[in-house]
């Protein structure tokens, strides 16, 4: 997704004016000059010039570039749905992690993703299992990461 | 000093250390021979398994993984046209030119035997320069700390793109992250909101995880261009006329060496950049300038080894001074400090055996490369044929473990999903990643400093110029920010990061 210029200058704009209003209630050190907000502070202000700074670059060229330029895969239907199929699994992953468990949930993880990107089924979920399970040795086992076990915790090995 | 070089020997050459080595290696090969993953990328998905050794094998796997990662990305390069790290993309032309007209062998031998040569002056300029820099360094205060590190933040700016203005915002953003948290000179929980996971600040490994695996990830599965297909072409004897090639062009390799390592040494510019420069140079000063593009190895010969020794190159501001050379030394020195291995001249004087093993390290990586490479090269058509319908979902599951694992928090893998998809969209419309990792990594460095100074002369802005060395980093860091408004601004080739 590209957007013009000026759009993202004044996207900076906002965040660099909230940033000024954030630091004020920043406390100052007794008997120094620079405390916590300053360098907040000065880099607010610097992001406030690069925002103006496009916001005119952006206004001068919105003849030759477009507002917002669409990428070619939001006309396509494979890269779409494996785009959103990559965001929704994380979120599940986020999610379902803790009570599902690694091993279950990144088998899911794997073979939806795999499936999004044209793999066929069995294949997908073959090297699901397989990956996961590797992954969970060289992680759990060998590197001592605690990945959780949820449901599958009395059967935990 | 014998005795530290003997230490320095054991550790290198202790068994573990060598099948890291060669276990990196493979690795490095396989990323860098895959077209999407790069080698920036094998460096931040090795941090989670580094993080579990010894220094030593740590900062090994990272070396020798990337040495063979800026190498394996000819090899797709000349055999699909798809250079399989940015740091090819100068000459893939060049070189799927050259397997057209049945050259492939003469192509891949020389991305080999002089990634190997440049690799190898690289590291030699590194192994001169670096503690004779770490004396100069010693005598530095925190003045000479601030402008240093400021001026390592505006080469970020004005080396890593042809629009400076966006490279500014970046780091800029780099900046404001480091913010986040405690660590700040006066302990005050800054844009933390309460929440608890953040008054540690935002953790590099997820960041940089996300910003370089991540992306690359979502890039591969929005990507519409259909995959390469690989050429059928016969791969002979890698090796052969290489002695020839470097005896007809020993004046290209010099110069794509130097100048590789130079560019690698400067903040914010990498192997891709030193790519490009060496390729323009190349056919700049050749004698046969019009043969460059039809399949001419010269280019090759020049640029193949300039982003081999900008490896090195990024590493001696990195050991020196602590400021990385480039993104992968931004990663290394996130690893570093991990490992109670500051980065900084004390580094020199204090455990000078970790310093010489780091040296050897690198004398080692590039000489394993060439027998690595070759066999590589001769399972290349193999390694092509991976698919990375199956491969990318595999790595993005590692990358949601290993964010998870520095910390064994959830938060992590939040901070690395929400970096990789800024990332994407950024550098989508033309915002570089390389100054913002910078100025995450610098940020708290910029800061100690310049309060330390501020105290140190009472609030006094000239204190920064009295001293001499002090004085002569900061003219010229005032100088290459107003140059742009001096002349007019003349785009630097290349972009993206490495």
């Amino acid at each position: 997704v590209k957007l013009n210029d000026a759009i993202w200058g004044a996207l900076l704009l906002v965040l660099a004016g909230a940033l000024l209003w954030h630091v004020q209630g920043f406390p100052s050190i007794p008997g120094q000059q620079v405390g916590p907000s300053a360098l907040p502070r000065a880099l607010a202000i610097g992001l406030g010039i690069c925002g103006t700074l496009l916001v005119v670059r952006g206004w001068r060229e919105r003849l030759s570039s477009a507002w917002l330029e669409l990428p070619g895969w939001i006309a396509a239907p494979r890269q779409r749905t494996a785009l959103a199929v990559l965001v929704g699994i994380n979120l599940f992953y986020l999610l379902a992690a803790q009570w599902l468990g690694f091993v279950l949930t990144g088998i899911v993880y794997l073979a939806a993703l795999m499936w999004a990107l044209r793999v066929p089924p069995l294949r997908a979920l073959g090297v699901a299992v397989v990956a996961t399970l590797a992954i969970h040795y060289c992680f759990y086992k060998l590197l001592k990461v605690p990945l959780p076990w949820g449901v599958l915790q009395p059967v935990a090995w | 000093m014998t005795d530290a070089w003997m230490q320095a020997f054991a550790m290198v050459f202790e068994p573990y250390n060598i099948l890291v080595m060669l276990g990196a290696s493979l690795f490095g090969l396989f990323v860098g021979a895959v077209p999407g993953l790069t080698a920036t990328m094998a460096t931040a998905l090795l941090v989670p398994v580094t993080f579990f050794m010894a220094p030593i094998p740590a900062i090994a796997a990272m070396v020798t993984a990337t040495a063979m990662a800026i190498f394996a990305g000819d090899i797709p390069g000349c055999l699909l046209r798809m250079p399989g790290t940015p740091a090819s993309a100068a000459y893939t032309d060049e070189a799927y030119a050259m397997t057209r007209k049945g050259l492939a062998e003469v192509a891949l031998g020389a991305g080999l035997v002089f990634s190997v040569i440049g690799g190898l002056f690289g590291t030699a300029v590194l192994i001169v320069a670096a503690p004779t820099l770490a004396e100069v360094a010693l005598k530095f205060s925190s003045f000479e700390y601030f402008w240093l590190v400021l001026l390592g933040l505006t080469c970020a700016v004005f080396i890593s793109g042809d629009r400076p203005l966006k490279g500014l915002v970046m780091l800029l953003l780099g900046l404001l992250i480091a913010c986040v948290g405690l660590g700040n000179p006066a302990a005050y929980p800054r844009f933390t909101f309460g929440n608890t996971e953040l008054t540690g600040g935002i953790g590099l490994v997820p960041l940089m995880i996300g910003m370089f695996a991540v992306s690359e990830i979502i890039r591969y599965v929005v990507d519409t261009s259909p995959s390469g297909i690989v050429v059928e072409a016969q791969i002979g004897k890698v090796f052969r006329g290489m002695g020839r090639l470097a005896l007809k062009y020993p004046k290209q390799v010099l110069r794509g060496s130097a100048l590789g390592t130079l560019v690698g040494a400067l903040p914010g510019a990498g192997a891709d950049i030193a790519a490009w420069m060496s390729y323009a140079v190349s056919k700049r000063f050749s004698k046969e300038p019009e043969k460059f593009g039809t399949g001419h190895v010269e280019g090759i010969v020049e640029s193949g080894s300039a982003n081999n020794s900008a490896l090195a190159g990024a590493w001696i501001p990195a050991l020196v001074f602590g400021i990385p050379g480039d993104s992968i030394t931004a990663i290394v020195i996130g690893v570093l400090y991990m490992k109670n291995m500051n980065p900084g001249p004390t580094l020199f004087t204090v455990n000078p055996q970790n310093i010489y093993a780091v040296f050897l390290l690198f004398i080692l990586a590039n000489l394993i490369m060439l027998p690595m490479g070759w066999l590589c090269i001769k399972a290349a058509k193999r390694i092509l044929r991976v698919p990375r319908d199956v491969l990318m979902p595999v790595i993005m599951l590692f990358c949601v473990v290993g964010a998870f694992a520095i910390n064994n928090t959830p938060f992590d893998i939040g901070v690395m999903l929400v970096a990789g998809v800024a990332a994407w969209l950024l550098e989508s419309n033309g915002f570089p990643i390389t100054p913002l990792i910078l100025g995450v990594v610098l940020g708290g460095m910029l800061e100690e400093n310049l309060v330390t100074s501020l105290i140190k002369s009472d609030g006094d802005a000239l204190a920064f110029f009295g001293r001499p060395i002090a004085a002569g980093l900061g003219i010229v860091t005032l100088l290459v920010w107003v140059s742009p408004l001096l002349r007019r601004r003349r785009p630097i080739v290349g972009a993206a990061s490495t």
